[in-house]
C-alpha cells in the first residue's frame, strides 16, 4: 500500500493546522458561516439535520489494518463508537462537534488519511474497483493509477473552483465493479491490439436529477497518458462547464449540450497542448507508486481444512457460497464481510467491528482492507485454510451475515435521518426490506437481486442503477417512494426505468415484497436473475404486479 | 391575493454541537421547539430571522420552519421538522436521548 512521504504529510498536517485557525475564527465569531463553509466542506465537514457530519476519504478504498483501527478510535473518542461507509469508499462520521474536528483530522494524519475534498466543486475521492489487485479478472491493479491520480487532483490550482464537484472512477478488470459508466470520468483498463494495457475513456456518467450513462471518449489511450489527458478533460470542462445553473453544471450536460465530438476535439487539441508539460515526472512517480502496490507474498498450502469445513458446517457453507469471490493466487480467496445484517443500518459499522475486521485483516488478509460502493468492507486477500477461523471470528462479531448480492445487501443512502438535502427516510425502508426477506427465508432461492435506495433526487443510493431502485421524495409533506426497474450498474450500465405512481412509507415493502415474489412466478428457472427477466419479459408484468387494482380497472 | 402566512419558529443549528435550535421570545436558542416564539405575523418573521442571523457565534444556517400551536407550545408541521426534534429513527440517538 502506498505509505505518504514527508510531502504529502507535510501538506496533510499543514491543511489541518490551517483548519484549526479556521475553526477557531468561526468560534470567536470572526468569521462568519457564509465565509466558513466554502472552508469547512473543502476539508469534509457538513452540517446536517442533527450535527455536524465529517466525510472522510478511503482512497480508492483501501485501508491497512491501523488506519481501520484508526477510525474506531476516532469513532469512539469523538462519535458515537460507529461509522458509516458510502456508496463512494468514504467513511462518515454523524456525530462531531465543531471544536473537536481538527482534533479528528490530526488523528487521520497520525496514519496518513485526511477529508480533503470530500467536498465542494472539485475532484472528489477517486474510486476504484474493491477487488483491485485481488480479482482474477483483472489486467493490472488500478490503484497506483488512482494514488496518481489523487495526488494530481489533490490541491489542483486548476481545478479547485471547477463548475461543479467531478468524480472520477478507474478499474483493471473486465468485470465492472467501479460503475465507470455513471461517473464524471470513468477508466477502464484494457488491452490494444499489441495486448498493451491502457484505458478505455468514459465521459459524461452520472445519477443525480439528470441520469446519463457515460459515453466513450477514447476507445484507448495508453496508459503513459492518463494524466495529461485526464487534465485535458477537466481543463475542457472547468471553461466549457455552465455556471448559471447548479442543476445543469456537472460535466454529463456539458458533454450532452455540446455534443461528444466537440468534447473530443476540445480535449484532444488541449491534449496536445499539454502533454509536452509532462516530461516524464509522472511516469517516474507512477512507477514509485506502484511498487508500493506490489502484490503481497502469496503463499502456497492445503486448502484440505477449507473444503471439510464447508462440508462439516451449513452456515459456514452458505457464507462461503455468498461472500466469497474467486481471486487471482491459487489457494486464495477474496472475502466480502456483509455490514448489511438483517435490519441493521446499511454500511454502518460499530468500532468493535472495525477493530474485529482490522484484526483479521493483520492475522489473515496481509494487512489490506477494502471498502466497496456497495457499503461492504472485503478482505482481499485471504488463504482458504484461514478462512473457518475467519469466519469464526466474524460471526463473534456480528458480522457473519451471508447476503453479498442478494436482496438484504441493499445499498441506502443516509436520507432523511442524517442528510440536510435529503426528501425521505431510506435507512428505515432498507431495514425493513431486509428484515422481511429475512422472515421470509426466501432471498437465496431469489437469488442475485440489487435493491438500492436514495431518499432524495441527488441519487448516492445509486436508485437508478439498482435492479429494483427505490428514491425517497416528498410528496405534498409526506414520504413517497418511487420504483425505478431494470438498473444496472456494470459494464452493462443501464438507467432503470420508472415504474408508475410511488408508494406511501407504509406500501413501500409490501409492493417491493409482490414484486419480488411476482418475479418468482415469472422467472424462466430459478437461473434466471431478478435483471434478466425484466430484460426478457419488459416492465408491462412487473407493472401489473405493483398496481394490481389498476391492472384490474384497465381489463375492466 | 398575496398567499395567507403559516405560523412560523426561526430555527438553526447550533454553531459547535450543530445540533437543531428554536429562537425564543426572549431571545434564547432552546433545543426544545415547545419554548420556541411562534410567529403569526410575516413581517415579524423576518425580522425575528434576521436577528437570529446576527447571532453567529451562536448559531449557524437560521430559517423559518413551519410550526402550528399545540398544548405545550408550538409543533412541527413536517416531517423534516418533526425529525429534528428527536434524532434519527435508526439509532436512539439525538434528542430523542437526552
Amino acid at each position: 500500500m502506498y505509505q505518504y512521504n514527508d510531502f504529502d504529510e507535510a501538506f496533510v498536517r499543514a491543511r489541518v493546522a490551517q483548519f484549526r485557525g479556521q475553526v477557531e475564527r468561526r468560534i470567536d465569531g470572526s468569521l462568519t458561516e457564509d465565509e466558513f463553509k466554502p472552508l469547512r466542506l473543502m476539508n469534509g465537514l457538513y452540517l446536517q439535520l442533527h450535527a455536524y457530519m465529517l466525510r472522510v476519504a478511503v482512497p480508492y478504498g483501501t485501508l491497512n489494518s491501523a488506519q481501520m483501527r484508526q477510525l474506531a478510535y476516532i469513532a469512539d473518542r469523538w462519535d458515537k463508537g460507529y461509522g458509516h461507509f458510502t456508496t463512494r469508499q468514504n467513511i462518515q462520521y454523524n456525530w462531531p462537534k465543531l471544536q473537536d474536528v481538527p482534533d479528528m483530522l490530526d488523528a487521520l494524519a497520525d496514519v496518513g488519511m485526511h477529508a480533503i475534498q470530500t467536498s465542494g466543486n472539485t475532484i472528489r475521492n477517486v474510486t476504484a474497483d474493491h477487488f483491485a489487485g485481488a480479482a482474477s479478472d483483472e489486467i493490472e491493479d488500478p490503484r497506483p493509477i488512482a494514488e496518481l491520480l489523487r495526488q494530481w487532483s489533490t490541491d489542483h490550482p486548476e481545478f479547485q473552483f471547477l463548475p461543479r464537484k467531478f468524480k472520477i472512477a478507474v478499474t483493471g478488470a473486465e468485470q465492472d465493479r467501479a460503475v465507470t459508466r455513471a461517473h464524471d470520468i470513468g477508466l477502464r483498463m484494457v488491452r490494444n491490439a499489441a495486448g498493451e494495457p491502457g484505458f478505455e475513456v468514459i465521459v459524461g456518467g452520472g445519477l443525480g436529477r439528470t441520469p446519463m450513462v457515460g459515453k466513450i471518449l477514447r476507445d484507448f489511450l495508453p496508459k503513459a497518458d492518463l494524466l495529461p489527458y485526464v487534465e485535458a478533460i477537466v481543463s475542457v470542462y472547468n471553461l466549457l462547464g455552465r455556471r448559471d445553473n447548479k442543476y445543469k453544471a456537472r460535466i454529463k450536460i456539458t458533454v450532452h449540450e455540446n455534443g461528444l465530438e466537440k468534447i473530443q476535439h476540445l480535449v484532444e487539441d488541449r491534449f496536445t497542448a499539454i502533454r509536452a508539460g509532462f516530461s516524464g515526472h509522472d511516469q517516474a512517480l507512477l512507477a514509485q507508486i506502484e511498487t508500493a502496490f506490489a502484490p503481497p507474498a502469496f503463499v502456497t498450502k492445503s486448502t484440505d481444512g477449507y473444503e471439510a469445513a464447508r462440508l462439516a458446517n451449513p452456515a459456514f457453507r452458505s457464507w462461503t457460497d455468498t461472500n466469497l469471490a474467486e481471486h487471482k493466487a491459487e489457494g486464495y480467496a477474496i472475502v466480502s464481510i456483509s455490514i448489511k445484517k438483517h435490519g441493521s443500518t446499511p454500511g454502518d459499522a460499530t468500532s468493535d467491528q472495525m477493530r474485529v475486521m482490522a484484526d483479521l485483516a493483520e492475522t489473515y488478509g496481509h494487512n489490506e482492507l477494502r471498502i466497496s460502493h456497495e457499503q461492504n468492507v472485503i478482505l482481499p486477500h485471504v488463504h482458504k485454510s484461514d478462512l473457518p477461523a475467519a469466519y469464526q471470528a466474524l460471526r463473534a462479531a456480528d458480522l457473519a451475515a451471508a447476503n453479498i448480492g442478494l436482496a438484504s445487501d441493499i445499498i441506502a443512502c443516509p436520507g432523511m435521518d442524517y442528510c440536510a438535502l435529503a426528501t425521505a427516510r431510506s435507512i428505515p425502508i432498507a431495514q425493513e426490506i431486509a428484515t422481511r426477506f429475512d422472515e421470509l427465508k426466501i432471498e437465496h432461492d431469489i437469488g442475485q437481486l440489487k435493491i438500492k435506495i436514495s431518499g432524495c433526487i441527488n441519487a448516492c443510493g445509486h436508485h437508478h442503477v439498482g435492479h429494483i431502485g427505490i428514491l425517497g421524495l416528498d410528496r405534498a409533506g409526506v414520504e413517497n417512494y418511487q420504483i425505478t426497474l431494470g438498473g444496472d450498474g456494470t459494464e452493462t450500465t443501464t438507467i432503470g426505468e420508472r415504474a408508475g405512481p410511488g408508494f406511501s412509507a407504509d406500501e413501500i415493502v409490501p409492493a417491493i415484497e409482490r414484486l419480488v415474489t411476482g418475479y418468482m412466478d415469472l422467472r424462466a428457472d430459478e437461473n434466471e436473475t431478478f435483471l434478466q427477466a425484466y430484460r426478457r419479459l419488459g416492465m408491462e408484468p412487473f407493472k401489473a404486479i405493483l398496481y394490481p387494482a389498476e391492472d384490474k380497472a384497465n381489463a375492466a | 391575493m398575496a398567499r395567507s402566512f403559516t405560523p412560523k419558529v426561526v430555527t438553526a443549528n447550533a454553531l459547535l454541537e450543530g445540533d437543531a435550535v428554536w429562537l425564543t421570545e426572549d431571545n434564547r436558542w432552546t433545543r426544545d421547539i415547545r419554548e420556541a416564539e411562534l410567529i403569526t405575523d410575516e413581517a415579524h418573521g423576518d425580522l425575528r430571522l434576521l436577528e437570529a442571523m446576527a447571532q453567529a457565534d451562536l448559531i449557524a444556517g437560521a430559517y423559518l420552519a413551519d410550526a402550528r400551536s399545540g398544548p405545550d407550545g408550538p409543533e412541527p408541521t413536517h416531517f423534516r421538522e418533526a425529525f429534528r426534534t428527536r434524532g434519527p429513527s435508526n439509532y436512539f440517538h439525538g434528542k430523542q436521548a437526552e
